[in-house]
């Protein structure tokens, strides 16, 4: 009982910090919504790091229609029912473009949450942008007019990457291996039918799935991998369960290539290279930022001397901001009903390469160049290493926006 | 182990006349209740209040088992997912079936599964107390949780269930298209919930949970078997989490696997504890004190986990019996009419407290600042005022606040303590009785 | 076939030994204080950091001594100054506060070392594969890591059987007035248990740190596993704990091994429908599925058929 009034103190003084916090007035607020505590912490932290940095870019040139463009972060800790709550509490402060990516059940929610939310509060609408959930769903069967995807979703990733595959001879016997839920499922799923179709001259030797974020010791899979006799193995794991993986192939030394949709991802180049696996492991992207364009290439450095985590990781950042406030000032307003029209359909030269790009207008999907890349010692104009590890990402091979258009079954209700 | 979850003696439920011990507390709830979104309309107010009426619900359920029965349960959350998972598929059949049920039925399917769920668990957990009754609890919780990412068609993989709640019978034209609507279902349901479950630590039943809680031999020698008692309690509170967790999915209008998670099942925890678990209203208090931090904290500074840690063992260090225990031990000098004597000092402890208090955060934001915001660089603003995180003179006045406020605290609230006791003392001798 | 099992058996005796060189802090403290320290992942991350700093500056070795010392302390001081306040309070208070301090231990490390996964290495000394069986390597840390495990539990099991220390702190445990009166300082055992259990915990950090990823979510993606082997092996018996680690080590890895469902044994589903759909979810999940639940389902049923444990001498 003795000093309890401590624990009393501590918590009033945490409600009246409360009700301090404000928010800047009369700015183009732009709330980002991703995590940054817990275990997603670091991918939300990057994220962060750099809508701040294009902020301040747009800024210095004077902000988007004369306003000054304020980034509002707000901490989901990777979870939907939080992120919803953080979505109204943006609603409530003023914001209108909502930016969500990490975790696809947080962007299923909240792209069903800003499509009921619009019906039921005309005059208020928001529009979510969603810069890196990628299951398929949420520009198919679940597409919403208000939510645009900036990142290729599984679809469009499993295709360019089989197809690299296809061409490349060497590649005869392949391994899936992937988180057992629903993204690793689509991955796996897609990847086998295309692989594993007549005529592709690549066998399908083992299908499996990791439970998810709950193995601490890969051997056994790397065991069966070993047994399988592949050359090569696709996998959709990311975080821990990639680096792990990763690490457990180097201690047994199993000899295949890794082709991966997230070997970018924090802390995994740092394993790639501690487990020695040079030029072996490659993921798909949109692009490095090794690839020879010299404007991106200037405005990482820049990037990097302010921030020293690693360059610049979400490219598509880039371009969903630049298309945003390039849609606000053609529409001449902030208001989503006016400037998503001009979203929609709208052509952009990429940030990474200088390419063009587009928006589907039919899903809301945005189709760009893709690039697989891999991880090793670096050459000629190739100045980024990952990570303190002195390999970079280098462009394996390019695929060109019109080999990456996938079908949609999206049927899109638009607002009258 | 045995005394495993023996926290202090609580006494029997609600202090037998403290806080809610006549229906005039109920009848002035459900005015507040009524009045809330009125005074609190803004968007996120309501949404946060919302969640604040369902987690009120969970932390009651729970304490249905810590506090009444002393089992300490590491998987409650496993009803409240559930519950929640069956009411969106409950909505969604009906929508396709046409069935013509209003809205407000629908937490009935999260009870009813939260109660079935409760009794199969429960007839496995509740042979066992203690430590091993805890470790079942968390092993069942790591099972279910787990199993929502293999059975991709009940639990909708990682996305979950998604429903919508206006597609629902409209009972005299309220659609639940907005916030305010469902606040008042949750209010409802909140309402008759913690009534129900106060009714509940009143029958003898409730007396008896008590009983099993506090001395399980002799309750068993005056033959009640305590396995059934337990059995009982556990099963109903799977009951009640399934109610919340029904409501959760409506107000959410989704479902996911966290809604079953160890972070849920660790959360009630924290809220029944830091609300105080030997009363009715602990967990009330908690409930609304841990969802407003979990929903408003992270805003403020990005060290929130670092307060939220410091707050939690804070309490359980000097508070043990949570806020409502502190508040009850005012009770008796507010009904002697003694607490103008106390308050006084309490003021002059606090003030201190919060000084140091100012301090210690002020070390932390810019220890925050010079770590995780490095490259913002070291210039900051707390409280509106700004300043350079690398020059002495804040670290100089932060460990000038710090010290003399501990110091302050230490002598004025050793003070507070002497006030406290001899005003009690004053109401308990004879001498102030006449 | 023979691979298979050789090889199963192999790793699941390596992995076994893993989770118990990280258990086995934890086992010190609850069988012997009675506490179920949430917080001994946060301190097996402590000792992983501290490893990796020290590492930087003076290599891996004085870091496998010093950092173990550094988390003991810090262990003995939380005991002192926050665990023997509470221990008055019951038992579940202890276990909440050690669960307040898995937040701040987390934000802490946070703010010094960041959220990304740092470079912890092996040391070069080790760095090479012992020996190859059917072509699969098995490094020489792995080795390291096999043997440390084995040390600690004899060490442990020497000083706890054959020791004054031991039979002391095992007497404070259940006859904690007898033995403050035969002039032993109660307080002073379980600040030192608390700094052992601790210092242990950051024995695992330091070495499993290198093998596996060293960020500041390693105590929350450790997860739960660790009560499982402590309360499967039996409260109180360290015998037990080793035996369990090895029990959980080979059920997980031999799992993986089988791709075995339902559908296997009994054939394909037929037939449509929602409630086809709901079955073919269970039908369809292989073992190796499984594995990372088999742990709990385990520990459930351990719970129900044996409370006492493996080789436990009192039931909870």
């Amino acid at each position: 009982m003795k000093k309890h009034l401590f624990s009393t103190a501590i918590a009033l003084s945490l409600l009246g910090a409360t009700a301090m916090h404000a928010v800047a007035e009369d700015t183009f607020k732009i709330g980002y919504v991703d995590p940054l505590s817990g275990g997603g912490a670091a991918a939300g932290q990057i994220g962060l790091n750099q809508l701040k940095y294009i902020a301040d870019e747009i800024n210095g040139k004077g902000g988007v229609l004369g306003k000054q463009v304020e980034i509002i972060p707000y901490d989901n800790k990777l979870d939907p029912q939080v992120s919803l709550l953080q979505v109204q509490k943006a609603i409530d402060q003023g914001v209108r473009v909502i930016v969500q990516g990490n975790g696809s059940s947080v962007a299923a929610a909240v792209e069903s949450f800003v499509t009921k939310f619009n019906s039921r509060n005309p005059g208020k609408e928001v529009v979510h942008i969603n810069h890196a959930a990628i299951d398929p769903s949420l520009t198919n069967d679940n597409c919403s007019y208000w939510h645009f995807a900036f990142d290729a979703n599984v679809n469009i990733k499993v295709e360019a990457m089989t197809n690299f595959m296809k061409a490349n001879d060497a590649i005869k016997k392949v391994y899936l291996i992937s988180q057992d839920y629903s993204f690793g499922h689509s991955v796996a799923d897609a990847a086998a039918k295309k692989l594993g179709a007549e005529g592709s001259g690549i066998e399908v030797v083992g299908n499996e799935f990791v439970p998810l974020q709950k193995v601490t010791d890969f051997s056994p899979y790397i065991a069966k991998i070993q047994a399988s006799g592949a050359d090569s193995v696709m996998t959709a794991n990311w975080g821990n369960d990639l680096q792990l993986l990763i690490k457990a192939a180097g201690d047994a030394g199993l000899g295949v290539n890794w082709y991966t949709f997230y070997a970018g991802l924090a802390g995994t180049p740092t394993a790639i290279k501690q487990a020695g696996l040079e030029d072996k492991v490659f993921q798909i992207t949109e692009g490095v930022n090794n690839i020879d364009y010299q404007p991106m290439q200037e405005k990482v450095k820049d990037y990097i001397s302010k921030h020293k985590d690693a360059p610049i990781y979400y490219p598509r950042l880039f371009n969903a901001m630049g298309m945003v406030f390039k849609a606000v000032e053609e529409a001449n307003s902030e208001d989503p009903v006016k400037f998503v029209p001009k979203l929609e359909g709208m052509r952009y030269a990429d940030f990474i390469d200088g390419k063009e790009g587009f928006m589907r207008k039919d899903d809301h999907q945005y189709f760009q160049t893709m690039y697989i890349s891999g991880l090793g010692a670096l050459g000629a104009n190739q100045p980024f290493d990952e990570e303190g590890t002195g390999w970079g990402w280098k462009v394996a091979a390019t695929v060109p926006v019109d080999e990456t258009i996938v079908p949609t079954t999206c049927d899109m209700e638009r607002p009258n | 182990m045995s005394d495993m979850t023996h926290t202090r003696p609580a006494g029997p439920p609600s202090g037998g006349g403290g806080f809610v011990a006549t229906y005039g507390v109920w009848i002035l709830a459900a005015i507040v209740l009524a009045l809330l979104p009125q005074v609190f309309s803004s968007g996120l107010l309501i949404s946060t209040m919302c969640l604040m009426g369902i987690m009120i619900i969970f932390a009651l359920s729970y304490n249905m088992l810590l506090g009444q029965t002393g089992l300490l349960s590491f998987g409650h959350a496993v009803f409240f997912g559930l519950g929640g998972y069956l009411t969106a598929h409950a909505m969604n059949a009906a929508r396709a079936a046409h069935a013509p049920l209003p809205l407000e039925v629908f937490p009935l399917a999260g009870g009813a599964t939260g109660l079935v769920f409760g009794l199969i668990f429960g007839a496995v957990a509740t042979r066992r107390s203690g430590t091993a009754f805890a470790m079942i609890t968390l092993g069942i919780g790591e099972l279910v949780s787990s199993s929502a990412l293999l059975l991709h068609h009940v639990f909708g993989g990682e996305e979950g269930i998604s429903l919508d709640r206006t597609r629902a019978l409209h009972l005299f034209g309220v659609t639940f298209g907005p916030q305010e609507q469902v606040y008042y279902l949750i209010a409802g349901w909140g309402f008759i919930s913690a009534a129900a479950m106060y009714a509940i630590t009143r029958t003898p039943f409730g007396r008896i949970c008590n009983a099993v809680r506090d001395n399980p031999d002799r309750a068993s020698f005056i033959g009640y078997d305590t396995t059934t008692v337990r059995f009982i309690a556990f099963a109903m509170a799977g009951l009640f989490a399934g109610i919340a967790g029904g409501l959760v999915a409506l107000n959410f209008e989704i479902v996911t696997s966290s809604a079953m998670g160890a972070a849920q099942s660790g959360t009630v925890v924290l809220m029944t504890f830091i609300g105080g678990v030997g009363n009715f209203a602990g967990p009330i208090i908690g409930a609304i004190l841990v969802t407003y931090l979990q929903v408003m904290l992270s805003d403020i500074t990005g060290a929130w986990q670092l307060y939220f840690g410091l707050l939690f063992i804070g309490m359980v260090m000097f508070a043990p019996t949570g806020i409502a225990g502190l508040l009850a031990m005012q009770a008796p000098l507010v009904r002697a009419g003694q607490f103008h004597r106390v308050l006084p000092w309490y003021v002059l402890a606090l003030a201190p407290g919060l000084v140091a208090l100012a301090g210690l955060s002020l070390v932390i934001e810019m220890c925050f600042q010079l770590t995780v915001n490095a490259p913002e660089g070291p210039q900051m603003s707390l409280a509106g005022i700004a300043f350079n995180a690398t020059s002495p003179v804040p670290w100089l006045v932060a460990g000038v606040l710090m010290i003399a406020g501990f110091w302050g605290f230490r002598i004025a609230g050793r003070r507070a303590l002497d006030a406290y006791g001899s005003a009690l003392e004053a109401i308990r001798s004879p001498r102030s009785a006449q | 076939m023979l691979e298979i099992v050789l090889i199963s058996s192999l790793n699941g005796v390596l992995f076994g030994m893993l989770l118990f060189l990280m258990a086995s802090g934890l086992t010190v403290i609850f069988s012997m204080m009675g506490v179920l320290n949430f917080a001994h992942a946060s301190f097996y991350m402590l000792g992983a950091f501290f490893g990796f700093e020290i590492s930087r500056h003076v290599g891996f070795w004085p870091g496998l001594v010093v950092a173990p010392v550094l988390v003991g302390m810090i262990g003995m001081l939380v005991e002192r100054y926050g665990l023997r306040t509470v221990h008055k309070h019951g038992h579940v208070a202890e276990l909440l506060f050690t669960f307040g301090l898995t937040f701040i231990i987390q934000e802490l490390v946070q703010m010094i070392w960041g959220k990304l996964a740092v470079d912890y290495r092996v040391p070069p000394i080790l760095d090479f594969p012992a020996f190859t069986i059917f072509s699969t390597e098995y490094p020489a840390y792995k080795i390291f890591e096999l043997l440390t495990a084995i040390a600690i539990f004899l060490a442990l099991l020497l000083v706890i059987k054959r020791t004054r220390i031991g039979l002391v702190v095992q007497a404070s445990l259940s006859h904690p007035e007898m033995v403050g009166m035969l002039g032993h300082n109660v307080d002073r055992v379980f600040m030192l248990v608390f700094g052992v259990g601790a210092g242990l915990a950051a024995v695992a950090g330091v070495i499993a740190g290198p093998a596996l990823v060293t960020q500041s979510n390693m105590a929350h993606s450790l997860g739960p596993i660790l009560f499982v082997v402590v309360v499967v092996g039996g409260l109180g018996s360290l015998g037990g704990a080793f035996i369990a680690s090895l029990l959980i080590g080979l059920l997980q890895t031999f799992a993986v091994a089988s791709n075995a469902s339902l559908a296997d044994a009994f054939g394909e589903l037929t037939g449509t429908g929602p409630l086809a759909a709901y079955l073919g979810d269970i039908w369809n999940v292989t073992v190796a599925q499984l594995s990372a639940v088999m742990p709990y389902l385990l520990l459930v049923l351990i719970l129900i058929f044996r409370p006492r444990g493996l080789m436990g001498t009192r039931e909870t």
